[in-house]
């Protein structure tokens, strides 16, 4: 016999001493956190309120037609899906608010101006990706009803602003345009199949297989020579006139690319001057709906982008009114998760514990003023210090005064 | 001083072949794998640190960030799926092939064949675009064995030589992939360290094409 304690290797059935234990990716936060993430919500908000966008709450689980609308296989997989008992219709819990968005713009309110939106909301993965939560708390900006390269700026810097807001520094935009891929495809003809594997190849900027799918293809060489450049086009902004160069040849659509880009970039760096710019132009991310310009933030020293977005045009059509869109959005548990939460020290009053009229009426005042008074209970040990309180409310030469808590 | 920028390698051959290419890129390690039990190498610049781990972990360090950069054979990319990762190059070293073998002379089972293998999602992905389904028996080493106690019908393996094969009976029946080693990149590095990894890229191509 095995002397040493046995562990179970299969869960059939979850013990008791188990109880506790969470599903893979889903995480709930303690009250630092949670109250560093919530003050950040509210900032966040703000800030978004202050430049014009309107918050909207769409439902937590709708009719799973509408909510994959236009996005691709993808989000299909990362979506819970359920029966809806009353029509036997399948549902899905949200993965990403972006489609219900769209549809809220182009269905619900159907306005003619820019419409400006924001939301924040919990959406759910059912599987988590490199680690990522299966629960991020998701937070976004988008613009719909302009299609130039303006509209493309503002909410890229708009992401820009929130990044600062939550304190995180040192943040660089990678910018690519899947304009460019798609204009290369269609001028050599490539059927869906074929566009999916050189895709699949190009996300992952291996050029010996896209040297050996060229091989195997009829492309002529001048688009040969521009699909195999195109993986090697990334850098700082001298790539755009690379592009230029090496994609001379290309279609229209293409150039029209290269130029968004440039422009865009520009305009970034007119706003803020001192945004670290990154380009690829390979970069794919979200190529089944994305029409136009991508972007993401990255931090140094973490491998996930910490927001990420771009130009999607027609997702609407969908729902009856196709109209240009262009957004990004984030995961605020993310972003608090690479901030020091003990950094956020919230100060606490300590009051003894009693009805007399002066007390109640003093530590009232003191809450209205914004404080956190915290009171104590008949017959508690804990003193001041360790209910994390800096300061004790005390009864001076009759009125209740707050002084320094001594530290014990 | 530069931000870090760290190499994932495997010992034994990949780290040896590897060698010469980043003596071409200025980089020389300050000691033997082989004889040191130090999984984190120190080389000639101060940025740069070599770490040790195993070839089948190279991608997962690469992809999560625990290296920004990774050495790692194309039959282990194939086996990870290469997400999250950037394979620009192919080095040309520690070349073999991704078979299937199977005992000399064995006809194909009138059943479902049973497959033993370390290369699960590869030998699933071959066999489903040729239309057959088989059931696959996962193993870490030594599959050569398997159809030999009659474990299963054909294995799939990496083949350089092709000597053990025939040690122990068996012949290689086809041939799924050529085999060399990439370089792989962490997707976020490549965006936040651009300029420092496309030189290093630069400098093992140049490599790559004298040798």
């Amino acid at each position: 016999m095995c002397a040493s304690r046995n562990f179970r290797l299969i869960m059939t059935q979850q013990p008791m001493t188990d109880r506790w234990l969470l599903p893979e990716g889903v995480e709930g936060l303690l009250p630092k956190q949670a109250e560093y993430l919530e003050q950040l919500r509210r900032q966040l908000l703000d800030l978004f309120h202050s430049c014009g966008y309107e918050l909207v709450m769409p439902p937590l689980i709708e009719y799973l037609d509408s909510l994959l609308v236009g996005t691709g296989h993808d989000l299909d997989l990362q979506t819970f899906k359920l029966i809806d008992q009353h029509t036997g219709r399948l549902m899905g819990l949200r993965a990403d608010m972006t489609p219900q968005v769209a549809r809220i713009d182009a269905h619900q309110l159907r306005r003619e101006t820019p419409t400006r939106l924001c939301y924040m909301g919990s959406v759910l993965h059912t599987r988590a990706e490199q680690g990522n939560s299966r629960s991020p708390l998701q937070i976004g900006a988008e613009l719909y009803g302009h299609a130039g390269a303006q509209s493309d700026v503002e909410v890229l810097c708009l992401m820009l602003d929130m990044i600062s807001e939550v304190g995180l520094e040192g943040v660089s935009v990678d910018i690519g345009h899947v304009g460019i891929f798609r204009g290369l495809s269609q001028q050599a003809g490539l059927t869906d199949d074929q566009e999916q594997l050189l895709f699949d190849a190009l996300q992952r900027k291996s050029k010996p297989e896209i040297g050996e799918y060229i091989a195997s293809s009829s492309l002529d060489d001048d688009l040969s020579e521009m699909i195999l450049a195109l993986a090697d086009l990334n850098g700082s902004v001298e790539v755009i006139e690379r592009a230029r160069v090496v994609l001379a040849k290309a279609s229209d659509v293409v150039h029209r690319a290269i130029d968004n880009v440039a422009t865009i970039a520009e305009q970034v760096m007119q706003r803020n001057p001192g945004s670290l710019l990154h380009f690829d132009l390979a970069e794919l991310r979200g190529f089944n709906y994305h029409t136009g310009v991508v972007f993401a933030a990255y931090l140094p020293g973490c491998s996930q982008a910490l927001a990420q977005g771009g130009r999607y045009d027609d997702i609407g059509k969908a729902f009856g009114r196709a109209r240009p869109a262009t957004g990004f959005s984030a995961d605020l548990k993310q972003m608090v998760a690479q901030l020091d939460s003990n950094l956020h020290n919230v100060s606490a009053i300590f009051a003894p514990y009693g009805n007399d009229p002066a007390l109640r009426e003093a530590i009232n005042d003191l809450r209205v003023q914004g404080e956190r008074v915290i009171e104590a209970l008949p017959g508690q040990q804990a003193g001041a210090n360790e209910m994390a309180c800096d300061r004790v409310l005390v009864k001076q030469k009759e009125s209740w005064t707050v002084i320094e808590a001594e530290n014990s | 001083m530069s931000e870090q920028l760290i190499i994932a390698l495997s010992k034994g051959r990949i780290f040896k072949e590897t060698l010469p290419l980043l003596a071409h890129a200025g980089i020389t390690p300050m000691d033997d794998p082989e004889s040191s039990r130090k999984l984190i190498l120190d080389t000639n610049h101060d940025d740069i640190k070599l770490i040790i781990v195993r070839a089948s972990d190279v991608p997962t360090y690469v992809q999560y960030g625990g290296a920004d950069l990774g050495v790692t054979g194309k039959d282990v990319l194939m086996e990870h799926g290469g997400e999250g990762v950037y394979e620009p190059l192919d080095l040309k070293i520690a070349c073999c092939k991704l078979m299937v073998a199977g005992p000399k002379g064995q006809p194909e089972p009138n059943r479902r064949m049973r497959i033993a293998t370390k290369f699960v999602n590869s030998t699933k992905r071959y066999y489903a675009e040729q239309g057959k389904q088989v059931d696959i028996i996962k193993l870490y080493g030594s599959m050569e064995l398997a159809p030999l106690v009659g474990m299963a019908d054909r294995i799939v393996d990496v083949v350089d030589t092709g000597n053990t094969l025939r040690a122990n009976g068996l012949e290689p029946l086809e041939h799924m992939a050529d085999i060399s080693s990439r370089l792989i990149v962490n997707k976020a590095s490549m965006k936040t360290k651009n300029s420092r990894i496309q030189a290093l890229i630069k400098h093992f191509s140049e490599a790559v094409q004298r040798i």
